[in-house]
């Protein structure tokens, strides 16, 4: 057999070691691995590798599990134990956040929707780290949620049903924005994959949606009757374009 | 208990160690398991269905994220040297494993282990990290590169220009 024959991919290497490779490729990497002593040395450090990973953390899985995390006691008693260092987190983060708006406001002024979506992403940032309190109104309140937000912004907030997009409402909280109050929506798949929804008045009358990314949250405006909207969510362009489709059509429909 | 419960309750001691290897820190790692699964217990009438271990793993890999986003605007600090003079020799080796995994960079770490310890196909940490299965394998290849290059004590960063 002449070894030159065979030609075996980088993947088709890492597929062999993680028993992905087809049935009928094996014996021809192997081949190729007794010909080429320098692949089949590195192959086999990736062997070594996985019994290095094992030999240092199968431990933590064979460790009794902590109390804390014990099924029972989450269930029965959820949050308490929490709250004092959960809410020093969000002190700190509320101080990051204060620092990001002022910094916005010494800028020099950049075209009024670009500061508009910052502020958002800014919020989105934010709260979307909070595990236990990413919100001020949890989204069962829904009702009551509306009202008090549609009586602090002064236009009617109402917010988006997004089942048809996977995502439930996590709730709402209210923020300082560009030309007053700003409404505040938190949106959650059963994956724990976050979007929100940002609102607040904007001088321009309505315009199309613009789309922007920054690091990995992507982002996307529009202005509707005097209403400034950004959806924030990840870097998947086509995902966010979806949800904010979605709360737009509701917006157009529900819109005062 | 539930079974839903029961299936997320079996999968406790796997996700510690996913997330100890992933974040190092004993106590950051119970908290990202802790977080894990309050979110999934609160979600239970959420789930459809499907894989719960790919579900906790999404759950976990997502707020690892998050949590590295929020500290990303701190300055993080090292423990300086975590030296440990009578250390046996698997001891060191794990240092080793370690401190190599410490130099990757979070996508690249999240699949070498899901792959590697947590022993998930390709196609299931594609749909956890939500790239293509193309994306998993390059990641793959550059991770074990990388932690292969560190083990052997050479500077990667100069490994890699070849």
């Amino acid at each position: 057999m002449t070894d030159r024959k065979i030609s075996i991919t980088e993947d088709e290497l890492h597929a062999y070691i993680d028993g992905e490779l087809p049935a009928e490729r094996r014996a021809d990497v192997e081949a190729y691995l007794a010909a080429h002593p320098e692949d089949a040395e590195r192959v086999q450090s990736w062997r070594a590798m996985a019994e290095m990973l094992h030999a240092r953390y199968d431990r933590v899985a064979n460790e009794p599990v902590p109390k804390r995390l014990e099924i029972d006691r989450l269930v029965r008693q959820p949050r308490k134990w929490m709250i004092g260092a959960a809410a020093a987190a969000l002190l700190a983060f509320i101080a990051g956040g204060g620092i990001g708006w002022i910094a916005h406001g010494a800028a020099a002024s950049p075209p009024a929707f670009q500061s508009f979506t910052l502020d958002a992403l800014d919020a989105h940032r934010l709260y979307v780290v909070e595990v236990r309190h990413p919100v001020e109104v949890p989204g069962n309140e829904l009702a009551h949620l509306q009202a008090w937000l549609t009586k602090r912004c002064g236009w009617t907030v109402r917010a988006p049903d997004l089942d048809a997009t996977g995502l439930k409402l996590v709730g709402g909280r209210l923020l300082p924005g560009p030309n007053g109050p700003a409404s505040f929506l938190m949106y959650e798949s059963p994956s724990g994959e976050r979007f929100t929804v940002y609102a607040s008045k904007t001088p321009g009358g309505s315009t199309q949606m613009r789309y922007t990314m920054l690091d990995n949250d992507g982002a996307l405006f529009w202005a509707d009757r005097g209403v400034g909207y950004v959806v924030s969510g990840g870097r998947d362009r086509e995902r966010l374009s979806q949800v904010a489709q979605a709360v737009y059509d509701q917006s157009e429909k529900n819109g005062s | 208990m539930s079974a839903f419960r029961q299936s997320v309750e079996a999968m406790i001691p796997s996700l510690r160690r996913y997330a100890r290897a992933l974040a190092r820190d004993a106590d950051v790692a119970d908290d990202l398991v802790q977080d894990t699964l309050v979110r999934a217990l609160r979600s239970e009438r959420l789930f459809l269905g499907g894989d719960i271990r790919s579900w906790l793993y999404t759950i976990l890999t997502n707020l690892n994220k998050n949590r590295r986003r929020s500290l990303a605007r701190r300055p993080q600090l090292m423990p300086l040297s975590d030296n440990n003079p009578d250390a046996s020799g698997t001891e060191a080796e794990g240092r080793d494993i370690e401190k190599a995994l410490s130099t990757l960079v979070e996508e690249q770490r999240s699949v070498l282990l899901l792959v590697m310890l947590e022993g998930l196909s390709y196609r299931e940490v594609a749909d956890i990290q939500g790239v293509p299965i193309g994306t998993v394998m390059s990641r793959l290849a550059r991770a074990r590169a990388h932690v292969r290059a560190a083990l052997d004590g050479e500077r990667p960063a100069l490994r890699r220009v070849k």
